[in-house]
């Protein structure tokens, strides 16, 4: 009964983790998907959410929510300009040099928060205190729920906006054909632009919902980012769903697996996970065949 | 209608169109023909914007268009059916219709028009109705191409390039390709510039037609001419040897 007790602990805390890689995962995808590129610097936005978010609390003085807001539209400015700054300006960069730029770009928004904000790990508040909750035995915390309820949102966010708005349909296109996505006048500046504005922002929301469970430093990025990418490269990058399961497998395999073996594999444990699938599904977990005449 | 001068474009290193001038009359149909390579299909893109050209003057109704970038030549009224159809397979036959209208979506308060015209597409090509919630890629050739037609046309555009419509077709699928074409023009009132390689099918339906080869144009005239002259008969037509034959 113990062992049931403790597994059951293991499975909320991992897929708690393994929904904020889900969201790094599906901004990976996202940007992935518009311009075909990885964009290294994704965790940075992360850390950038939880950092702006403790700035907005304890300097500003804003309450909870709204310093929420400040984070996330501040990260999202950042992603824009990093769009505009170090993007764009390359028209006819290969992929390869463009990811290079993600990197450095990665690195020097790092140094820049680390020279600003210092080394040391801050602690973000629980949204909606301590008190832990008893389910089946095992502890879920209120953030748990925040996690969970702000990861639910976005996905049928993300939903609505691929699938019943027209910028989102162009999007789709875009991702698929930017020849003919041109040709019926759809802006390929315009969706990439879009693309960094989306993914940065639900970068920052998954850095400042998990900050409170894992306290947050310039340097948390790094991690979060490859974890994310794993979820994305589960879900074979193109699928939000796939991405979405590829997150919440990785999360939850990794927290058995610390709890039950030691908890020092944990990070071993995700990239074996990311290894493997690269080795034997680069296409990706869930990917069926495509359904193509020509 | 439209007035190209001169124009000069490059593909990769090639030089592949070589002061370029042709005209299309408001409610023409023109076609372009010539072999593979012939510097067609990059004509289309040098005035889609998709490919820049360089030097050269193109004028639609009177406005130049060299420079400006492919989401500004669609909101201007020309729009181009890419060769090879390129639909948005993973979308189903309604959103490929939906963003045909993608610029008037953006410019906004047109949502009815929209509709209007979604729906006279389905009345224009009835099969697309039927598989209005069947993902693009699954449609046969024809069907592609009728929603590639379908897709340019809900921009309403004045002036429509088409690229090898009838190219991987079934010859009764290109017929009916063909009428859609001729229908265009004479219910729509669209001008259409109109590039094959079925030589034949195409100058029959066309008012005029210039011949490139190799980046030049070496023949213009009245469609039925071009039919009859030999030079185009021999290169394009193929109908020395039939003839020989026939005989």
């Amino acid at each position: 009964m113990e062992l049931l007790n403790q597994i059951t602990q293991f499975v909320i805390s991992g897929l708690a983790t393994g929904a904020i890689y889900a969201l790094i995962g599906l901004s990976f995808a996202i940007i992935f998907n518009s311009t075909g590129i990885i964009n290294f610097a994704q965790g940075e936005f992360v850390m950038l959410g939880g950092v702006f978010t403790i700035f907005a609390l304890n300097v500003l003085k804003l309450p909870i929510l709204l310093a929420i807001v400040v984070a996330v539209v501040a990260t999202t400015a950042v992603g824009l300009a990093f769009e505009r700054l170090a993007i764009r300006p390359l028209k006819n960069a290969t992929p390869l040099s463009l990811i290079i730029i993600t990197i450095g770009a990665s690195i020097l928004i790092r140094g820049v928060v680390m020279l600003l904000w210092g080394k040391d790990t801050q602690v973000l508040p629980p949204f909606s205190g301590n008190t832990p909750l008893e389910i089946a035995g095992a502890t879920l915390l209120p953030q748990h729920l925040w996690i969970f309820g702000v990861t639910v949102l976005v996905i049928v966010g993300c939903r609505i906006f691929f699938h019943h708005t027209i910028s989102g349909k162009a999007m789709r296109a875009c991702s698929f054909n930017r020849k003919a996505a041109n040709l019926v006048g759809i802006s390929v500046g315009r969706m990439v632009l879009l693309s960094f504005v989306i993914s940065s922002a639900l970068g920052s929301l998954a850095g400042v919902i998990i900050a409170p469970l894992t306290m947050t430093a310039y340097d948390v990025g790094v991690m979060l980012g490859l974890k994310g990418f794993c979820a994305a490269i589960m879900g074979g990058m193109g699928s939000g769903l796939g991405t979405v399961l590829g997150g919440l497998i990785l999360g939850t395999l990794e927290s058995l697996g610390a709890g039950l073996i030691s908890s020092g594999y944990k990070d071993a444990i995700a990239f074996l996970i990311l290894l493997l699938i690269l080795f034997l599904r680069p296409q990706g977990l869930f990917k069926k065949g495509e359904t193509e005449r020509v | 209608m439209l007035k190209i001068k001169n124009i000069n474009a490059y593909y990769g290193k090639v030089h592949a169109l070589k002061n370029v001038s042709l005209h299309l009359n408001r409610g023409e149909i023109v076609t372009l023909i010539g072999a593979n390579g012939a510097g067609k299909t990059t004509l289309l893109n040098t005035l889609s914007g998709i490919i820049p050209a360089a030097g050269g003057e193109i004028l639609l109704e009177g406005k130049g268009i060299v420079g400006l970038a492919a989401d500004r030549v669609v909101s201007l009224g020309l729009s181009q059916v890419p060769e090879g159809r390129q639909v948005f397979n993973p979308l189903t036959v309604e959103e490929n219709l939906e963003l045909g209208a993608y610029l008037r979506y953006r410019s906004g308060g047109q949502k009815e028009e929209i509709a209007g015209d979604l729906e006279r597409m389905f009345q224009v090509f009835p099969r697309l109705k039927e598989r209005r919630r069947q993902a693009a890629g699954t449609l046969s050739g024809g069907e592609q191409q009728m929603l590639a037609i379908g897709r340019a046309l809900m921009a309403r555009p004045k002036l429509l390039l088409l690229d090898e419509p009838s190219m991987g077709l079934a010859p009764l699928v290109v017929q009916d390709i063909f009428k859609v074409i001729q229908r265009l023009r004479s219910e729509e009132g669209t001008t259409i510039l109109l590039v094959e390689q079925n030589a034949r099918a195409a100058l029959k339906i066309a008012d005029r037609g210039y011949v490139l080869e190799t980046g030049k144009v070496i023949l213009e005239g009245k469609a039925a001419e071009l039919l009859e002259n030999k030079d185009v008969q021999r290169a394009y037509l193929g109908r020395d040897k039939k003839e020989i034959w026939e005989r």
